[in-house]
């Protein structure tokens, strides 16, 4: 089983979001983490690979900083690592990240399964795997909680609403992994420092023979027409205080006051 | 009519998904805005009687492909007959609600058309844009409104030179437009040649799908419980929610948590609800919970930690252990019931 595992970098979601003045993302004091669900399908891979043989590759399109998130996923295991990386990707929306993660997806060429997170933290969109699988033209399946090689077939188990489906999908295919299909693996200290001494291949838009009219901002077709601060208009009247008595009354009192009735 | 609308409705159990029809209603209200035409693509098996009931809630034509091959949903198959469908009629939006097969399906068709895709919109609208850089100028396009960057900002994006332009929309935040039996509109059936590849390369060995017992949508209350609630917190969040009369909620990791069970779930991933009153019970205020009830009309938090984000939603907060506060509420409640 030939493994190819799409990480992206995200904001730490821990960390507060900072926006500029002009209402974007302040991206570049925001600390980077591997995206949560990421890390699912990187351990996804992993069991696979310890259960049936075989060789998991991670791939990240991101800024040169991001080699650090490649470089976790070298500690948790996987045989390489590759960035994608060049300042003409910059822009890129979601069919345009794609498309360029595909070219970079046949020049690696061999693979059974190509797997990533349900979406990422920071775009939640959940768009790149079935449209890298698409460019591939490779079925797909997402939100996939658990997998089973099954020769050249993998029977997956997909969360619905309510529920779930059992699909027997056709290799190579790719495939979105929850957060509760397993726990990912936390490397050791020794594990962290072998990762460090390995070498991260580094690709250019050249390097992946991608159309630039395809890239970037040129290549996507959605803008951002406007971008506002969500602003509440909640009242934030906090009750606390070691009386617990008092605070329900003070708040039962000033539900009153508001003319609002629990009770009905 | 100078445009089309499309939405993509899906049915279940050979009846029409509820979303759909809400995601129908507001696509109604965009075209009549644009003087666009709604058209709905109806897939499925022996589904031809449903085409009757989308035009009576607002479509002006329906596209059916009633085929054995898309009994259910499977993507190959269902990209191939939307992707077919749109290359030929040149629709100028195409919407699918945010479902875990729109979500599946619309990147795909996406991807095929060459085209941008927002996700998981909460609003969309119909107006201009100038690109900046060019100056050119773009009448009627789909505003594509969701919330970016966790939740901090609502961000409105457009696809200007690409169609069609597409989006999912979430479930319930629209109403389902009424029944008007007095409209009609043109059924337009279609034969969509399939081959192997796309029939043959996912098969579903077994489907299960509990249909939801609890009614969050119509729920005037809402208590909801999260981590901090645990076992014995649903059964205090239980009683509450019965003296007020309303419906238990949870957040998701009290579902994972296996505490209650899934059609309680509110946030991105369960229902989005808009009651008078949500109280929430030890739920810090993960922005994949808040995305589901940041819209209720009076939000009132208990937690212990008094720097949770929840308290920064809410109309009055409650800071301390929920297993002291909830059994003396409770008690309170009680007694000025009575007195009712």
């Amino acid at each position: 089983m030939n493994i190819i595992v799409l990480v992206k970098p995200v904001p730490d979601p821990k960390a507060p979001v900072r926006l500029k003045p002009d209402g974007t993302i302040d991206r570049e004091k925001v600390p980077l983490t591997m995206n949560l669900y990421d890390k699912h399908a990187v351990e996804a891979a992993l069991r696979i690979k310890e259960r049936y043989g075989g060789k998991v590759i991670a791939i990240s399109m991101a800024p040169p900083h991001a080699i650090e998130i490649l470089r976790e996923a070298l500690a948790m295991g996987v045989d390489d690592a590759i960035l994608l990386s060049d300042k003409r990707l910059v822009g890129s929306d979601t069919l345009a990240t794609s498309y360029a993660l595909s070219q970079a997806i046949l020049k690696i060429g061999n693979f059974d399964l190509i797997l990533c997170g349900m979406e990422s933290t920071d775009g939640n969109t959940g768009h790149v795997g079935p449209e890298v699988a698409e460019f591939l033209g490779i079925p797909h399946t997402t939100y996939v909680e658990r997998i089973e090689i099954k020769n050249e077939y993998v029977v997956v188990k997909r969360l619905v609403e309510g529920g779930y489906e059992l699909l027997k999908v056709k290799i190579p295919a790719l495939l979105t992994i929850t957060n509760t299909a397993n726990e990912p693996r936390i490397p050791t200290i020794r594990d962290v420092i072998k990762a460090r001494r390995k070498a991260i291949t580094v690709w250019s838009v050249n390097d992946i023979k991608a159309d630039p009219n395809k890239i970037g901002l040129f290549g996507s077709p959605t803008r951002i027409l406007k971008i506002e601060k969500v602003v509440l208009k909640r009242k934030s009247k906090i009750f606390s205080g070691s009386d617990v008595d008092k605070i329900i009354e003070s708040f039962l009192a000033e539900l009153k006051k508001d003319g609002i009735s629990l009770l009905r | 009519m100078s445009g089309k609308i499309f939405v993509f409705i899906e049915t279940r159990e050979g009846s029409i998904v509820n979303s759909s029809l809400e995601v129908l209603g507001k696509a109604r209200a965009l075209a009549n805005k644009a003087g666009f035409s709604v058209e709905a693509l109806l897939l499925g098996y022996n589904i031809k009687h449903l085409a009757k009931e989308l035009i009576y809630r607002g479509a002006d034509v329906v596209h059916l492909v009633d085929d054995k091959r898309l009994e259910k949903y499977r993507v190959l198959p269902y990209t191939k007959a939307i992707t077919e469908i749109t290359q030929s009629e040149k629709p100028d939006i195409l919407i699918l609600v945010a479902t875990t097969t729109g979500r599946d399906l619309g990147p795909r068709i996406a991807a095929r058309l060459g085209t941008g895709i927002t996700a998981d919109c909460t609003d969309l609208d119909i107006g201009d844009y100038i690109d900046p850089n060019t100056g050119e100028k773009f009448r009627n396009v789909l505003y594509q409104i969701r919330p970016a960057f966790g939740g901090e900002v609502m961000a409105t994006i457009v696809t200007p030179r690409h169609r069609p332009q597409m989006a999912t929309v979430r479930p319930g935040l629209f109403s389902i437009p009424p029944k008007d039996e007095t409209r009609s509109g043109d059924i337009k059936e279609w034969t969509i040649e399939f081959t192997n590849f796309e029939t043959q390369n996912i098969e579903i060995l077994e489907s299960k799908r509990e249909p939801r017992k609890a009614d969050l949508k119509s729920a005037k209350i809402i208590v909801s419980g999260g981590r901090g609630a645990g076992p014995k917190g649903f059964k205090l969040i239980e009683e509450l929610a019965k003296l007020l009369g309303g419906e238990i909620g949870a957040s998701r990791a009290a579902v994972e948590a296996g505490w209650i069970s899934y059609d309680h779930q509110v946030g991105l991933t369960g229902q989005t609800v808009k009651p008078d009153i949500y109280i929430a019970c030890g739920i810090s205020g993960a922005i994949q919970h808040i995305v589901g009830m940041k819209d209720s009309r009076i939000i009132i938090a208990i937690n212990k930690d008094p720097n949770a984000p929840i308290f920064k939603i809410a109309d009055y907060g409650l800071v301390g252990d929920l297993f002291i506060i909830l059994p003396k509420l409770i008690e309170k409640l009680k007694s000025q019931k009575r007195r009712l």
